[in-house]
């Protein structure tokens, strides 16, 4: 069992606030997302059997959803935006100079799975542009330093 | 923690009669119920509750002429009457807080810093369309939108401004926070129904239209974020009020989101009419564009609309039918800003590469052509343009243009379109020359 019996009692929970049970799909997957941190087939099935929900309406949601990674990542899950306002000042150079300062490339993992680092769609954070999303958190109005500074502390909470 | 640090012109919105969704989005405490109270907050539903019938709500809305601000425009309160009067299935307001469209970043200050205005429009949206349930469905990644909102929903459940026979009136009205998976489509109203209910965020045929039959075929109502935060103050100053900003077509105010080369990237709040112009050069908001850098175009309504010239940008005006004039659109107010070093076609990339990311693939033209067209457009920004690739992605456009279920196929087209037909010289230049005219190299320092 992955799920702990938090996540479990949670994802209950969401079932009765709904006219319709399947409506409860998305946010059980929020709630397995949250503890796990990714969604694989296991998970589809663990979620299905505690909510009484078939298999396969969650397995056919999940995979629609970009926002729930559908492999491990690290422990602090790093978001790029890369879309048209950020991208204008500088974004693509934000994603170097974290490669660079992590050693990996995007879509990869740190070998002590602490960072992972991938670029994705708008996150609706346009007038503080560049930015990052780390785990829950944004982080914006970026430049180098900054960058600096916020890996520093992400390192002392590992 | 991670409360947004944009820029607002909040100073402006706290000394003007007109000024409204912003007034107090500078303020801390306003997230929290008794500061919102002091403000003003809730007056609106209280007087709707006590002194108002539905219908009285929806003719107050309609005759203000307020259009939904997501990107679409549509008249609110015309919107609200399509719920069938006849019907006796049950009812749902939904608040769309799926914002997403890139440029814009508005919703998410209203939400962060100001949720229980959200809150307080969605009751009265309810009330109207005689709903006792509400959604609000955020995206996902608005992590501290999320916890804003559950907080102010917590605090108007307590202070008994939801809930079961509110203030006594026998009105019950619940609220249910849902949050998204990281999927823009699921901005789009019938794509936004399916998620809710479990399914892939993909888009029903129209019609019916979900004022009919949507969430679970039941008559149901979406209605953008800022759109819902105009509400409560139609209903406090009237209808009136509301009209006498902006222009005939355009009544009220607008938020909009300014962004790329700008000296000021912020949010403003402005009286809807006012030139573009001002808005990019005007030390109050953008403060023209840095380094002394001439502009090259703007896409003024988020990534689905089209380009706008610099000679459009000396006339056009911040509003409906001036933003069609010119060959655009208002959209959600997402005003992107490019300067002479951008180069068109590597911006149309970045812009495609999205709409294909976020196509939900029903549709063959959109899942087919967004996929064609970023594979051409990428060829070219490589200097691997052929020729006839100008005349093959006019083609795609034209065979994806007005052709899909849902506006995201003609949202991914027409940036293209304008974009090919305003600098064409940069497209050809691109093919014939192996190499694209501007290198596009903006520094991250």
């Amino acid at each position: 069992m992955i799920l702990t019996d938090e996540s479990v009692k949670a994802m209950k929970e969401a079932v009765g606030r709904y006219p319709k049970k399947k409506s409860a799909i998305l946010p059980c997957l929020t709630i397995a997302h949250r503890q796990i941190g990714h969604l694989n087939d296991d998970i589809y099935r663990e979620i299905a059997r505690a909510v009484n929900i078939p298999y396969v309406e969650i397995a056919e949601a999940a995979t629609f959803y970009t926002f729930f990674p559908k492999q491990p990542v690290g422990k602090h899950h790093i978001q790029v935006c890369h879309n048209i306002s950020c991208a204008l000042v500088g974004a693509d150079g934000l994603c170097s100079y974290l490669e660079e300062k992590l050693g990996i490339r995007k879509g990869e993992t740190t070998p002590d799975k602490e960072f992972s680092l991938v670029s994705v769609e708008c996150l609706g954070s346009c007038a503080t542009a560049p930015m990052m999303q780390v785990g829950d958190d944004f982080y914006e109005n970026l430049n180098r330093a900054k960058v600096d500074e916020i890996l520093s502390e992400l390192k002392e909470k590992t | 923690m991670h409360y947004s640090p944009v820029i607002t012109n909040a100073d402006q919105a706290i000394k003007s009669d007109k000024l409204h969704l912003f007034r107090y989005v500078e303020d801390p405490n306003q997230k929290q119920i008794d500061t919102y109270m002091t403000h003003g907050g809730y007056t609106a539903w209280k007087k709707v509750l006590n002194d108002m019938s539905p219908e009285a709500v929806t003719g107050e809305v309609k005759e203000s002429g307020l259009r939904g601000r997501g990107g679409a425009g549509f008249p609110t309160g015309v919107k609200w009457g399509f719920v069938p009067k006849d019907s006796t299935k049950p009812r749902y307001l939904i608040c769309n807080a799926d914002e997403s469209e890139p440029g814009t970043c508005k919703d998410r200050v209203l939400m962060e810093r100001d949720p229980h205005g959200m809150i307080e429009g969605m009751a009265i949206a309810s009330f109207a369309i005689k709903s006792n349930l509400m959604f609000c469905y955020i995206r996902g990644e608005f992590g501290e939108c999320i916890r804003a909102t559950e907080a102010a929903m917590h605090e108007a459940y307590d202070k008994g401004m939801l809930g079961k026979n509110i203030m006594g009136t026998g009105y019950d009205l619940d609220m249910v926070i849902h949050t998204g998976g990281g999927a823009y489509i699921c901005g789009e109203e019938t794509a936004l129904l399916n998620s809710l209910e479990g399914e892939r965020g993909m888009s029903r045929v129209k019609p019916p239209f979900p004022a009919v039959e949507g969430l679970y075929a039941c008559p149901t109502i979406v209605n953008n974020v800022e759109t819902l935060a105009a509400v409560p103050f139609i209903v406090n100053n009237g209808a009136a009020w509301y009209k006498s900003m902006g222009t005939e077509k355009s009544a009220g105010t607008k938020l909009f989101s300014l962004t790329g080369h700008i000296n000021r990237p912020g949010n403003f709040e402005v009286e809807l009419g006012m030139p573009l112009k001002d808005m990019i050069y005007s030390p109050e908001f953008g403060n023209g564009i840095p380094d002394g850098k001439k502009l090259k175009a703007v896409i003024p309504g988020g990534a689905s609309t089209p380009y706008l010239t610099p000679e459009q940008v000396e006339t056009v005006l911040l509003d409906y039918e001036s933003m069609e004039e010119h060959g655009s659109m208002l959209g959600s107010g997402a005003i992107i800003v490019l300067n002479e070093d951008t180069c068109i076609i590597w911006s149309i990339y970045k812009l495609i590469h999205f709409f294909r990311h976020e196509s939900c693939g029903k549709c063959t033209p959109c899942r087919e052509g967004t996929g064609w067209l970023e594979q051409i457009i990428k060829s070219i920004l490589d200097g691997k343009g052929k020729p006839g690739d100008i005349e093959r992605i006019e083609d795609l456009c034209e065979n994806i243009l007005g052709r899909t279920i849902c506006p995201l196929g003609d949202a991914a087209v027409m940036p293209i379109q304008s974009a090919v037909k305003h600098f064409r010289g940069e497209w050809e230049f691109a093919i014939e020359h192996g190499r694209p005219m501007v290198k596009t190299d903006f520094a991250f320092t």
